[in-house]
């Protein structure tokens, strides 16, 4: 009687028949396993992007389908990032010191390679030791775990101060914009021990691999791919029993949910917190590929961004959120990247890198103002219009 | 008649005015009740004090055989505890079936977790049938909620109280924007109600109030003016005074 959930939701099919033909496609032409024909910089860029997708799917989990406008979810991304970055930037710099103290003539004392250590990454900020956060960064298992634990907690505590207070709507965005900042702001500084404005840097060489990047950015594309086809599915499979039809009551009519017995608060809290984990694993698989993390990428404009995404995509149906980040990203690092020709107007030359923000907000104007449904809602309506079509 | 709900001394003040002002009331576990009274008398509040949304100043409200106060309750967990709320304006969840909003009301443990591992069963199923039968639905199962008619939904809401299983029904206003043929069916599925558990209904319409036939609580700036069968409280000077003279 029961089918499976796959069986009633063959689009979860669909996508992941999609996303693992892109990938292999990707493969097969690209410098590392292929013909050569996609740079590995573009491969690079494409894996980047599957990150990107996976965090938007969890936006619209936590947007689409619980109605909860977090502005804070890549504060959870960065954090995920650095988490990994800590031990990426550690392990090589670690056997980087290794090679050049074994050139004298006593073997090194453990403290010699920790101080040399410390001085190699801390030196742009005037520092050599290590701060306390930095405790387990020799330990790839410890700082993995970090990956999802240091998201979860964060927003297991904000959620739980801002939930239990009953903070919903747009106070509550700005709440978690604030948090956003507030985090931004604390990275920047020095003595927060992440470098302050110098970041994280050269996380795309992985210690002890000596494969070159084309390879590693297959790699790299296909963990991206896996954790977004697993990432879609727990998120579709979330939604698609009655715990979906509990959250989307909680965005239509918060109070009538209470009234039914259901612990809106605790309900609001577990999706917090997981898409917040999500956030954090597809931080964890971006910044290798991105090479650099830096407190700006945890700016509050980027989780800005983040909603623009989900919303020109479509709300509330997962693979819009998928559409419109791949699209939206790809587009706008095409236009920032230099490659758009500027448009001469005789008076004035548009030149994109300035202008492509002011074009990304429009169409996010129109797209709520026109297109509420967003990139999917489109699709769905020439569908409909389709067979109506055929039946009449 | 054991006493489901006792409601004893309650005061509630906003910002210095009282809009309940020590209001006694009991209700028994298998009773209709209606209860009327002009605008800002208190119904309202009156019912969210029940239901949790509102915290009283001072008073006791006991609930139940082990008279559980109620005060500082969460609303879900007075929700589980066997109360049942209808809002005025028919609240049902839009862009969800008819079905999903009955087995959302069902019965059944309200943690996230065991929600999230939830899989409706044969039975549960029947249930949801069986009251959508009840509410005069049972075409309707797999249409969204937000396409049915103004009374549809008010029926599908009462359906969705009854799903919960509560002891105490708390009715507002069922019969606005009803037809007289709708008044009439919602008339029966309460009156049904009212045969297992306790149903308060809040009501302007005398007409409503007097198809009902049940015992009558009049309300007046927070507090109970009278109480007694429809004739008896309609006869009463104050009565007539403050509601019906108008």
């Amino acid at each position: 009687m029961e089918r499976s959930f796959i069986a009633r939701n063959p689009s979860v099919l669909v996508f992941l028949a999609l996303l693992a033909a892109f990938t292999l496609g990707v493969t097969a032409l690209s410098e590392g396993f292929g013909i050569g024909v996609v740079s590995t910089s573009f491969v690079k860029t494409l894996g980047k992007t599957l990150c990107l997708c996976l965090v938007a799917v969890a936006m619209d989990l936590i947007w689409g389908y619980a109605g909860i406008l977090s502005l804070g979810h890549f504060a959870f991304f960065g954090l995920g990032g650095y988490m990994i970055g800590m031990w990426l930037m550690y392990e090589r710099t670690r056997q980087i010191v290794m090679g050049s103290l074994s050139e004298g003539v006593l073997p090194p004392t453990p403290e010699e390679i920790q101080a040399a250590i410390g001085n190699q990454i801390f030196g742009v900020v005037g520092s050599s030791d290590f701060p306390v956060i930095w405790a387990f960064a020799d330990s790839l298992f410890v700082q993995l775990v970090l990956v999802v634990a240091v998201p979860g907690i964060l927003a297991l505590v904000f959620g739980w101060l801002a939930f239990r207070s009953r903070v919903t709507g747009v106070y509550l965005s700005i709440l978690t914009q604030a948090m956003t900042l507030g985090l931004a702001l604390y990275l920047f500084q020095n003595a927060s021990g992440l470098r302050g404005n110098n970041g994280l840097s050269g996380l795309q060489n992985l210690p002890g691999v000596q494969a070159p990047q084309a390879v590693v950015s297959i790699w790299f594309l296909w963990a991206s791919a896996l954790a977004l086809g697993l990432g879609y599915l727990l998120v579709a499979w979330i939604v698609s029993g009655k715990f979906g039809s509990v959250i989307r009551g909680i965005r239509d009519n918060e109070a009538r949910v209470r009234f039914l017995g259901y612990g809106v608060e605790r309900y609001k809290l577990l999706i917090f917190t997981v898409t917040a984990c999500i956030a954090g694993i597809a931080g964890a698989l971006y910044y290798p590929q991105a090479g650099i993390i830096n407190p700006a990428e945890v700016a509050p404009i980027a989780s800005i961004y983040l909603a623009v995404w989900v919303a020109i995509g479509g709300r509330g149906k997962i693979y819009g959120a998928v559409i419109g980040t791949a699209f939206v990203s790809l587009v706008s690092s095409w236009f920032t990247g230099g490659q758009a020709p500027d448009v001469s107007l005789g008076f004035y030359t548009i030149k994109w890198v300035d202008w492509w923000l002011i074009v990304l907000g429009f169409s996010f104007v129109l797209v709520t103002l026109f297109a509420p449904g967003g990139i999917s809602g489109l699709v769905e309506l020439m569908q409909r219009r389709r067979r109506k079509g055929d039946a009449g | 008649m054991k006493t489901l709900l006792e409601v004893s001394g309650v005061t509630v003040s906003f910002d210095g005015f009282r809009a309940i002002n020590n209001l006694s009331f009991q209700i028994g576990s298998a009773e209709m009740r209606a209860v009327i009274g002009p605008n800002g008398a208190g119904k309202t509040t009156f019912m969210d004090i029940v239901t949790g949304k509102t915290k009283p100043d001072e008073g006791h409200i006991l609930w139940g055989d082990k008279s559980i106060s109620l005060i500082g309750m969460s609303e879900a967990r007075i929700a589980q505890a066997g109360i049942g709320r209808k809002f005025q304006k028919p609240t049902v969840f839009e862009d969800q079936t008819v079905q999903e909003n009955l087995l959302l009301a069902l019965r059944k443990d309200r943690s996230p977790l065991s929600v999230l591992l939830y899989r409706p069963n044969r039975r549960d199923l029947d249930r949801v049938t069986e009251l959508a039968q009840q509410i005069g639905l049972p075409d309707q199962l797999l249409r969204a909620a937000g396409e049915l008619s103004h009374g549809q939904k008010q029926w599908l809401e009462i359906g969705m109280l009854l799903a919960q299983d509560p002891q105490l029904l708390l009715v507002d206003e069922p019969a606005a924007g009803m037809t007289l043929a709708e008044r009439e069916k919602t008339t029966t599925i309460l009156a049904q109600a009212a045969k297992t558990r306790a149903v308060v209904v809040v009501e302007h319409d005398m007409e409503f109030v007097r198809r009902l036939d049940c015992k009558v609580t009049v309300l007046h700036e927070g507090a109970v003016l009278a109480e007694g069968s429809l004739d008896h409280v309609t006869k009463n000077q104050d009565v007539i005074d403050v509601y019906l003279g108008r």
